[in-house]
């Protein structure tokens, strides 16, 4: 039986590898799952003639795409959080992306040195609460620390990308010590271990285990039309206006980047000019609830969803070379223990 | 008639019995494989660093990281030897109605992913699983701040989680252990006046001792590497910090260095049992030993034999793929299903299978060259082989990664050069390298499959056969292969499966467009929404329940 279902998979494999009817093709290594991106990829393979290949990495995309090397099929990369795509930058895997469409949809402080990345989107990371048991429209992430949640905090672990990213700016903001000192009272408040993922904490707070969390934007925006028990996770949960207490609100971004070897170059700098159209930000920012970097896009689910999101003004770059210092207190106080 | 006294290493003086030449190529094929990555980690991990991080891990990472790997694998060890040795006890022993049906249930855990397992308890006994809701509208009570409820996120919830899963690898091995110890030295202990307990103790575990130690070191390496049940349930393992040491603080080289110092003390403890064991062997006798008949059980006992076996069943197969059949139907998945998943279970069967055969053949050879001649080379050639399956996953695939596409880098410069042709990563490209990477994980099942097959025959088998003139083929084909063909079978189902659940190394070495079960479902999961990859999720368990059934049933 398995003999014969191989012979099968081998032919359906071999039919794969013959490769496409298409004449252009672009190849696009991710490690965002693509499910997400797929309705874009499609408006982009029928308005251009490209098809478009991929594959998801989670963890090891730049591994990958360095040790392939000069006969690497990668074109085009797209990572989200910062910090990955900033060490993408670092590797030398990727180049500048040289298109006058792209420097004139996205301001610089959201491209890379040298163009080297450009944000496709961005996601704010707030807090959210119970819509029952919480008084409170507002918060700043310094608060967030206050005795007054002891046993009330929900927050998945302190070294995943999200929280590094966030508290990467926290040190840029207030420093080492007040990190450390922030990091120690926020585990304090923890009404259990840090984990699982970030909608988890939604469901806890649902479950009155806490009463304030933390979580990445978009997941709030994908619960509210979730059709299953996710909806009443939403239900439960008010999102707070979350601040920086001499600041904006921690955002990060999704970002793409040009491999240096793009066998397909021209096609990869026309994917992104595309992603950076108004058609995919409007797909991208209604779709998966993130906020478009196309000024043009004005209202988008998120903006509906969340208000007026006020971006924190320190620079990207300066989160991303905080990652490292950030895992070390987060380490050091036993975050995650 | 058991050799219970030591089997000497046999020395055969006048018949050339040297390793047959195809073989020890095999032996060395599979060591150099399996080396290839561990000296490409060896070399990540000596790479100059600006700063050392072991101060900052030595004080702040490793010793918690230890104590937490430490306690998941003593916790798991313990249940899985419990639950493996005591439900295959059971199943040789007694005689129950419903035993038949057990003996091949029990093995069903086995097709369970473990990380797929772990989402499915948080799931179950999450607020809003089944229990849970049932528990207050039974009680009233409205939220967590009424009443306690187990909550699996821990360490505590992550041993019996991975025991759940990981316990058949003991249950084979030791199955098969005390079915062949046969009736013969059971009726001699039974004559000289021991006890079913005193067989059990003093003689049947341990003769079973090392099955047991083979089938533990499989369960125990498999919780080791662990990454995605370890991260959803929050324990902070040693190869937890690995990734975490890569990818946030963008250090390959540390990582690689945690990943050396695991690599180490699991080479020691393996040397170290090894030791302990010294050179203890049982051969089994010439003839087929003849069946112990097995003691009949009635009314209560017959009842607590049934229980005991059905509660891992339970935990480890029937409660987490209803949870998967649950959502298929109550999301509607089988309707939306499309042409895409086909195409991904063929994937995933196409790569397993073609791994599976390498795996096995070369499982095969190496033994075999073991079986003709002791050279102390053969024996380190076959460590090394085994060396793969106790590095994790994601490590490996990166110590692969590295001169696998500086190969395929070769290969298509000289295509290009000499033959104008644009050739591509044709391993990478192709899927090579994926059942390349999955050979050299699951190499070690197939080699323990394939001797524990050779430890039961006799040598004096082989002597007889020669002393009545039959060649080295003859040898083979004749007396081996019909009386290790049970051995091989189980060892090729067993990591065909393997291979079908595998994560890591597939997400990370996969060809542009191809996508298989594990990565699908992993995908949602990644997405937050990991029930609608339940559909995805209950074609692996599916895959892997008919092998698993044949597994049963074969040995």
């Amino acid at each position: 039986m398995i003999g014969k279902t191989s012979l099968a998979s081998l032919a359906l494999a071999t039919s794969l590898l013959a490769g496409p009817a298409f004449a252009q093709t672009v190849n696009l290594y991710t490690t965002r799952e693509h499910g997400l991106l797929n309705p874009v990829l499609e408006a982009f393979t029928k308005e251009s003639g490209i098809k478009v290949n991929a594959v998801f990495l989670k963890d090891g995309l730049q591994e990958r795409i360095k040790s392939e090397g000069a006969n690497s099929p990668a074109d085009v990369m797209l990572v989200v959080d910062v910090g990955q795509i900033d060490a993408a930058a670092d590797a030398g895997i990727t180049q500048p992306i040289k298109s006058a469409t792209v420097d004139k949809i996205v301001p610089k402080q959201l491209r890379g040195a040298d163009d080297n990345w450009v944000a496709l989107t961005t996601r704010a990371r707030i807090a959210i609460a119970s819509k029952e048991r919480v008084k409170i429209d507002a918060i700043t992430y310094e608060q967030l620390a206050d005795p007054q949640w002891k046993g009330k905090f929900c927050i998945r672990a302190g070294q995943h990308p999200y929280n590094n990213a966030l508290f990467a700016a926290f040190l840029t903001h207030d420093g080492a010590q007040k990190t450390e000192e922030f990091l120690k009272a926020l585990r304090a408040n923890a009404a259990r271990k840090p984990g699982g993922g970030d909608r988890d904490v939604a469901r806890d707070i649902l479950s009155g285990q806490c009463d304030i969390a933390i979580i990445n934007t978009y997941y709030i925006g994908l619960m509210s039309e979730a059709k299953n028990e996710q909806k009443g996770w939403y239900d439960a949960i008010k999102p707070l206006k979350t601040t920086f207490a001499n600041g904006g609100t921690h955002v990060n971004v999704s970002a793409a980047a040009l491999a240096k070897n793009a066998p397909n170059k021209d096609n990869g700098v026309k994917l992104i000019e595309f992603m950076l159209g108004e058609k995919a930000q409007e797909l991208y920012a209604n779709g998966n609830f993130e906020f478009p970097v196309n000024p043009a896009v004005k209202d988008s689910a998120a903006g509906k969803l969340l208000g007026n999101v006020v971006p924190d003004t320190i620079s990207l770059s300066d989160v991303a070379k905080n990652r490292k210092a950030a895992a070390d207190l987060v380490d050091k106080v036993g975050f995650d223990n | 008639m058991i050799g219970s006294a030591p089997a000497q290493p046999f020395r055969r003086p006048s018949l050339a019995w040297r390793p047959s030449t195809r073989f020890a190529y095999a032996a060395l094929a599979a060591a150099f494989l399996v080396a290839t990555p561990v000296v490409a980690l060896i070399l990540t991990a000596l790479t100059p660093q600006a700063e050392s991080l072991w101060p900052h891990l030595i004080a702040n990472v490793i010793p918690q990281a230890l104590g937490d790997t430490l306690l998941l694998l003593a916790g798991v060890g313990g249940l899985c030897a419990v639950v493996g040795v005591g439900t295959a006890w059971i199943v040789t022993q007694y005689e129950f109605a419903g035993r038949r049906s057990l003996e091949w249930l029990l093995v069903l855990p086995l097709a369970m992913p473990t990380y797929i397992t772990a989402y499915i308890y948080v799931e179950v006994l999450g607020f809003q699983g089944p229990l849970q809701t049932a528990l207050r509208a039974v009680t009233g009570w409205r939220s967590l701040r009424d009443y306690w409820f187990p909550d699996p996120r821990n360490l505590a919830g992550a041993v019996l989680i991975m025991a759940a899963v990981l316990y058949p690898y003991v249950y084979l091995t030791v199955r098969a252990l005390f079915g062949m110890q046969g009736a013969t030295i059971a009726e001699a202990a039974r004559t000289l006046g021991a006890s079913r307990k005193t067989l059990f103790w003093r003689i049947a575990l341990p003769m079973a001792r090392p099955a047991l130690v083979a089938g533990l070191t499989l369960a125990l390496l498999e919780a080791l590497n662990d990454i995605g049940a370890s991260e959803h349930l929050g324990v902070r393992t040693l190869t937890v910090s690995i990734y975490t040491t890569w990818l946030n603080r963008n250090s390959l080289a540390g990582a690689a260095q945690i990943a050396c110092l695991m690599l180490l003390i699991v080479v020691l403890l393996i040397l170290l049992e090894a030791k302990l064991r010294g050179q203890r062997r049982f051969a089994l006798s010439v003839r087929q030993p003849r069946p112990l008949s097995r003691k009949p059980l009635h009314g209560a006992r017959a009842a607590a034999a049934i229980v005991l076996c059905l509660l891992p069943v339970l935990a480890g197969a029937l409660v987490p793929g209803g949870f998967l059949v649950g959502q298929v139907l109550q999301r509607g998945l089988i309707w939306q299903a499309d042409a895409a998943l086909l195409q991904q279970l063929g994937h995933a069967l196409f790569f397993s299978g073609l791994a599976t055969i390498l795996v096995v053949g070369l499982g095969l050879g190496i033994a075999m060259a073991l079986r003709r001649g002791r050279e102390s080379w053969l024996a380190a050639a076959r460590r090394v082989s085994s060396l793969g399956y106790a590095i994790p996953g994601t490590v490996l695939a990166l110590g692969l990664l590295i001169p696998i596409a500086a190969l395929d880098n070769r290969i298509a410069d000289t295509a290009r050069a000499v033959f104008g042709l644009e050739l591509g990563l044709l391993l990478i490209g192709s899927g090579g390298a994926l059942v390349i990477a999955y050979t050299v994980r699951f190499l070690a099942i197939a080699i323990s499959g394939v001797e524990s097959g050779f430890a039961r025959i006799s040598p004096r088998i082989d002597d007889a056969a020669r002393a009545l003139g039959s060649g080295n083929r003859a040898l083979l084909t004749r007396i081996h292969w019909p009386l290790l063909r049970p051995a091989v079978a189980a060892a090729t189902l067993l990591v065909f499966v393997d291979c079908l659940k595998e994560l890591p190394v597939t997400l990370l070495l996969r060809p542009l467009n191809v996508e298989t079960l594990a990565t699908v479902v992993y995908g949602h999961a990644s997405r937050g929404v990991f029930e609608d990859g339940a559909l995805a999720g209950l074609l692996i368990v599916l895959a892997g329940l008919y092998p698993a059934y044949r597994l049963a049933r074969s040995s």
